[in-house]
C-alpha cells in the first residue's frame, strides 16, 4: 500500500516515541475508576469507637493497610458527616471562593480512598487546579532540584548543587549510583548547596536504613523516600509496613530531620500488585497512609511511574488528582514532574502547567539542575537544558515557579566557591584529593563527561570508613572554618541549629535566607503551614509575589533594552535624497515611489539592513529596465503602507505607485483600488532583497504598461515576525514620529540607472 | 514574644524562648567560635524531647492531628541511641521479627526507653502482622543491604 506523507511524517514525531494503551483493569492499567474500585462506605462501631467497615469490607477482612488507615487516618468526629456529604457538594467546595480550606479539610479528615475518589469524578482539571491553589497548605511556593551525575564526581556534584542553590531551588535531592557513595554525595550535595544559598535543605535518596543512617551523621537535613504503596504486596516487596514506616518516621523526627512519603500512581501496577483497582484509588489508599503515619507531607504525582499513567486515558488528570488529594488531607505536596514523562515538549510542558498555574509546595520533585544523561532519577523531565525556558516560563505568566535567572558570571563564581569548598573538606578529611585540574573542570563544565576520571575504588572506601567513622557535621564545619570557608560552615552550623529547633518538621517548611545579617551567623526564616498559611479564597488573597521578587523573575540576563534596538537602521540622512516642493499629479506614463516619512531621514536602512538610497536604486532600475520613468514622493501624513501606496496612485500618471516604509515593506498599488487592497503586498520586510526591489519596479513598470503580469515570487518565512517584531514595532513607531500635516513632497534623488 | 506564657511558632525567633539543645547548651552558644575551641559534640546538635512537644502542640493548633502524635512519638525516641533506633525499625520491617520478639520490643521500649506511644505502635504491629503473616518466616530474610559489602 502506498503510505500517507503526512502521516509518515505524524509517525516521526516525538509524541509517537510514545507508548499509548486501553486500560486493561485487571492488569492496573486504569487511572480513575476500576470496574473493581469499591464503593464508598464506613461503619464505626461507636462502642469499640472502632471502624468496622471501610469501603465495603469488613474489619474482619482487613488486609494491613486497611487497619492502619481504619486506626490512624480517619478522623471518627467527622466521619459519619464527610461519608454522608454527598461527593458533588465537596467538589464544589474545592472551587468555591467562599467555603475556606479549613472548612474542607475538616471533611476530607473523615473520608475514606473510595471517598475521596468519588470526590474527583466531578472535577476537571481546571476545578482541581483551583482547588490545588487553595488547598495546598503553604501559601509561597517553592520548588525541588535534583543534583547527581553519572561519574558520582562529588566537586561536579558540589558545583552543580552550589549553582542550583544560587538559582533559588528551596530543597536539592541527591542519590546514588553505586550505594556506598551516599555519604560522598551528601555531602557535596550539602557543601554546595549551603555554599549557593544558606538554608537550602539536602537529601540523599538511598535505602529507608541507610538514609536514617547518613541522616544521624548530620549529612542531609531532610527525607524524602519513604515510600509507601497502595496495597498490602507491593507495600511488603517495598520491604516495610505502614507502622514501620510511622517509626521511621518519628526517628528521623527524633533526630530533627525532616521527612516526607513518596507515593504515586501506577507503582502498584508496576509492581505487579495493583488488585485490579484503580491508580487514584491505590493512591489515595497510599495517602492516607502518608497522614496516619503523621508524615508532614508526600511526594507524588506519580514521580518514577509517570510514564505508566501517561500510557493510559486521563493518567495526567489522575496525577493532578493525587496532588490535589495530598493537598486536601493537609499533606505537603512535592508534585512530580521529576521522572522522564515524554518525549514531546509539548507534552511535557503542558502536563507541568496543571501545577505550575495553582502552584504547589514543590512544583518539582527534582527539577534536574543537571543534564537528563547525568540524572541518575531516571529523570530530567526539565534540565539544566531548560532553565532558560522555564524561567520564560514565569516570566510570561507572572507565576512565582521557585527559580531565579542567574547570570554566567554568578553561576561560574558560586561553581568555583562551591568546589573549593569541597576540595577543601576532602583535603581536611583524608579523602582521595580533588585536584586543581577536576576544581576547574567542575566550575566550568556542564556534565560529567567534561570531569577528569577519579580513583573509584579509592573514593569508596573514603566512603566506606567515613560513614563507619565518627566523623559528622561537626568535622565537616570545622575544617570549613579552619580553611577559610567561613560562609558555608556558618550555613551547615546553622541546619544543625536548626534541627535542634525542630521548626522545620513542621507540614512544608523551608527557609529562606534573612539578608543583611552577619556572616558568621546565617539565620533563617522558616515557612511552613503553621505560619505561612495558604488563605488563598479568590482574587486579590493567597500568594502574592513581592515586587523584588517580581523584578527578579524579570531579570533574565538574555533581555535586552529595546531602546539600542533600531540604532543600526539610523546613520546619516540619505544625502543624494533631496526634498524639493509639494508634489504634483503627473499625465506622464510613469510609476510613483511613495516613500514613508521617515525615509532616508529619521531612518536610513530597512530592517534587514539594506540602505534606504540602495532600494530607490533598485526600484528605479527596475523601472527603467520596462522603459518607464519614476518619480520619488514623499507621504507625510501617514506611515501606513497602504495609506502611503494609495497616496501615491494619486499623483501617478499611470495611477501605479509603489508604496515603501522606512523599514522597507512594499506595495504595489493601483488608483481605483480600495485603499486596503492592491496589486501586490510584499509584508515580510525582512526577506526582500535589491533583486526583489528590483523586481518590484519591473513588475510596476509592466502594470504602468497595462501588461499582463507575473507576480514576483517571495519566500515566507514565517519565523522572521517572530524573531524582529520587537524591531517592526519600534522602527513604525520611529516612523510615525516623522507623520506631519502637510502634503506629499516631491523628492530629488540624485542618481540615474545604468540602463 | 510568648502568648499566655507559651511558646509561639516559629520557635527559632520567638525572643521569649531560649531553645536548648539535647546536651543542655543552649541555641546562641552553639556557634563556629565554639566548634573552634573544641567545645562542641554530637548531643549538642540533637534535638530535645521538650522542644518535640512544643512543635507536635503547634502542629496540633495547626490541625495536623497525626503529624502531632509523630512528634510526640519522636519526642520518646530522642532517648534510643543511634544504632538501637537502627535496629528497632529493622526489627519492624515485614518478616523481620516474631510475634514474641516485637512484643519484647514494645516492652523494652515502654520500660527502658519510657516510651509508652511507640510502645503502643509497636503492639499494634506485632498484632497486624500475625493476622497478615508478616511476622518472621524462614528462611530468615537476607542480611541488611549495609552488610552486604
Amino acid at each position: 500500500m502506498t503510505g500517507s506523507k503526512r502521516f509518515a511524517i505524524l509517525a516521526e514525531r516525538d509524541i509517537n516515541k510514545e507508548t499509548f494503551v486501553e486500560p486493561w483493569p485487571e492488569a492496573g492499567l486504569i487511572v480513575t475508576d476500576s470496574p473493581f474500585d469499591p464503593q464508598p462506605s464506613l461503619r464505626i462501631d461507636s462502642a469499640q469507637h472502632q471502624i468496622v467497615e471501610l469501603d465495603g469490607k469488613q474489619r474482619a477482612d482487613f488486609d494491613a493497610l486497611d487497619f492502619f488507615i481504619a486506626d490512624h487516618a480517619i478522623d471518627l468526629n467527622v466521619a459519619e458527616e464527610a461519608m454522608a456529604s454527598p461527593s458533588r457538594n465537596l467538589a464544589r467546595m474545592l472551587v468555591d471562593i467562599n467555603v475556606p480550606a479549613s472548612r474542607i479539610r475538616r471533611l476530607v479528615a473523615g473520608c475514606t480512598p473510595a471517598k475521596l475518589c468519588d470526590v474527583i469524578r466531578y472535577m476537571n482539571v481546571l476545578e482541581m487546579m483551583i482547588g490545588l491553589a487553595k488547598m495546598r497548605v503553604r501559601r509561597t511556593p517553592a520548588n525541588q532540584a535534583h543534583v547527581t551525575n553519572k561519574r558520582e564526581h562529588p566537586a561536579l556534584l558540589a558545583a552543580d548543587a552550589a549553582e542550583a542553590a544560587l538559582r533559588g531551588f528551596a530543597e536539592i535531592e541527591t542519590t546514588v549510583g553505586v550505594a556506598r557513595f551516599a555519604p560522598l554525595n551528601a555531602l557535596a550535595i550539602q557543601i554546595g548547596s549551603q555554599t549557593g544559598r544558606g538554608g537550602v535543605l539536602t537529601q540523599c535518596s538511598v535505602e529507608e536504613s541507610l538514609g536514617l543512617r547518613i541522616a544521624l551523621k548530620g549529612l542531609t537535613s531532610y527525607a524524602e523516600t519513604l515510600s509507601v504503596y497502595g496495597t498490602e504486596g507491593t507495600f511488603v516487596d517495598g520491604d516495610d509496613t505502614p507502622w514501620s514506616k510511622a517509626f521511621l518516621s518519628a526517628a528521623y523526627a527524633s533526630r530533627g530531620v525532616k521527612i516526607r512519603f513518596t507515593s504515586g500512581t501506577g507503582s502498584e501496577a508496576l509492581m505487579g500488585h495493583a488488585e485490579g483497582r484503580s491508580m487514584l484509588y491505590l493512591e489515595a489508599r497510599c495517602l492516607l497512609i502518608t497522614r496516619g503515619a503523621g508524615s508532614q507531607g508526600v511526594q507524588n504525582g506519580s514521580i518514577s511511574c509517570i510514564a505508566l499513567p501517561e500510557s493510559l486515558p486521563g493518567g495526567v488528570r489522575a496525577v493532578l488528582a493525587e496532588n490535589l488529594l495530598a493537598s486536601m488531607l493537609g499533606l505537603e505536596v512535592a508534585s512530580g514532574n521529576d521522572a522522564l514523562a515524554s518525549h514531546s515538549a509539548i507534552r511535557k510542558s503542558a502536563k507541568l502547567m496543571l501545577q505550575f498555574i495553582p502552584g504547589t509546595d514543590f512544583i518539582f520533585s527534582g527539577y534536574s539542575a543537571v543534564p537528563k544523561r547525568d540524572n541518575l532519577f531516571g529523570g530530567g523531565n526539565f534540565d539544566a537544558e531548560d532553565f532558560d525556558d522555564y524561567n520564560v516560563l514565569q516570566r510570561d505568566m507572572q507565576i512565582d515557579g521557585g527559580v531565579r535567572p542567574i547570570t554566567e558570571e554568578q553561576a561560574i563564581g558560586i561553581r568555583r566557591q562551591g568546589v573549593l569548598a569541597i576540595q577543601a573538606v576532602y583535603a581536611a578529611l583524608g579523602f582521595p584529593p580533588i585536584t586543581d585540574e577536576e576544581v576547574e573542570a567542575a566550575v566550568l563544565g556542564h556534565s560529567s563527561d567534561d570531569m577528569p576520571a577519579r580513583d573509584v575504588v579509592a573514593d569508596l572506601s573514603a566512603a566506606d570508613r567515613f560513614l563507619a567513622g565518627s566523623q559528622s557535621m561537626l568535622d565537616i564545619v570545622g575544617a570549613l572554618q579552619q580553611r577559610g570557608f567561613t560562609q558555608t560552615a556558618a550555613a551547615i552550623l546553622e541546619m544543625g541549629r536548626q534541627r535542634v529547633i525542630g521548626d522545620y518538621l513542621q507540614p512544608a517548611a523551608i527557609f529562606m535566607p534573612i539578608p543583611h545579617l552577619e556572616l558568621t551567623q546565617p539565620r533563617y526564616h522558616v515557612l511552613s503551614a503553621i505560619n505561612d498559611v495558604n488563605d488563598y479564597a479568590g482574587p486579590g488573597t493567597g500568594y502574592h509575589m513581592s515586587e523584588e521578587r517580581w523584578k527578579e523573575m524579570q531579570r533574565l540576563p538574555q533581555v535586552k533594552s529595546p531602546r539600542e534596538f533600531i540604532k543600526d537602521q539610523v546613520s546619516g540622512r540619505c544625502e543624494r535624497l533631496v526634498e524639493l516642493g509639494a508634489a504634483k499629479e503627473s499625465r506622464h506614463s510613469e510609476v510613483i515611489v511613495a516613500v514613508g516619512p521617515g525615509f532616508g531621514t529619521a531612518l536610513t536602512r530597512t530592517i534587514n539592513g539594506v540602505d534606504h538610497e540602495k532600494v530607490l536604486e533598485a526600484i528605479l532600475t527596475g523601472v527603467a529596465r520596462e522603459g518607464l520613468t519614476a518619480r520619488i514622493v514623499k507621504v507625510y501624513q501617514s506611515s501606513d503602507l497602504a495609506y502611503i501606496g494609495y497616496t501615491g496612485t494619486a499623483l501617478s500618471g499611470s495611477g501605479i505607485a509603489i508604496g515603501l516604509q522606512s523599514r522597507g515593506t512594499t506595495v504595489i498599488h493601483k488608483r481605483g483600488l480600495a485603499r486596503l487592497n492592491n496589486l501586490e503586498l510584499f509584508p515580510q520586510s525582512p526577506s526582500l532583497t535589491l533583486e526583489i526591489y528590483e523586481a518590484i519596479g519591473r513588475n510596476a513598470a509592466r502594470y504602468a504598461k497595462g501588461e499582463a503580469v507575473r507576480p514576483v515570487p517571495v519566500q515566507v518565512d514565517n519565523w522572521a515576525r517572530l524573531r524582529l517584531i520587537v524591531k517592526t514595532a519600534l522602527l513604525h513607531r520611529r516612523e510615525t514620529e516623522e507623520v506631519r500635516d502637510k502634503p506629499p513632497m516631491e523628492m530629488f534623488f540624485d542618481w540615474e540607472p545604468d540602463v | 514574644m510568648t502568648k499566655n506564657n507559651q511558646p509561639t511558632y516559629p520557635l527559632g525567633e520567638d525572643a521569649g524562648t531560649e531553645v536548648m539543645a539535647a546536651s543542655g547548651r543552649k541555641i546562641k552558644d552553639i556557634t563556629l567560635e565554639a566548634i573552634a575551641r573544641g567545645e562542641l559534640n554530637g548531643a549538642d546538635l540533637l534535638i530535645k524531647p521538650d522542644t518535640l512537644l512544643m512543635q507536635a502542640r503547634f502542629a496540633r493548633e495547626g490541625g495536623f492531628t497525626q503529624l502531632a502524635e509523630n512528634l510526640e512519638r519522636a519526642a520518646e525516641l530522642t532517648a534510643v541511641p543511634n544504632d538501637e533506633l537502627l535496629r528497632m525499625y529493622e526489627t519492624l520491617r515485614p518478616g523481620r521479627a516474631t510475634h514474641a520478639e516485637m512484643i519484647a520490643l514494645a516492652e523494652r521500649l515502654e520500660l527502658q526507653f519510657h516510651a509508652p506511644l511507640n510502645a503502643a505502635l509497636v503492639r499494634e504491629a506485632a498484632m497486624v502482622y500475625l493476622a497478615r503473616n508478616l511476622v518472621k518466616r524462614s528462611p530468615p530474610p537476607a542480611p541488611m543491604a549495609d552488610d552486604t559489602y
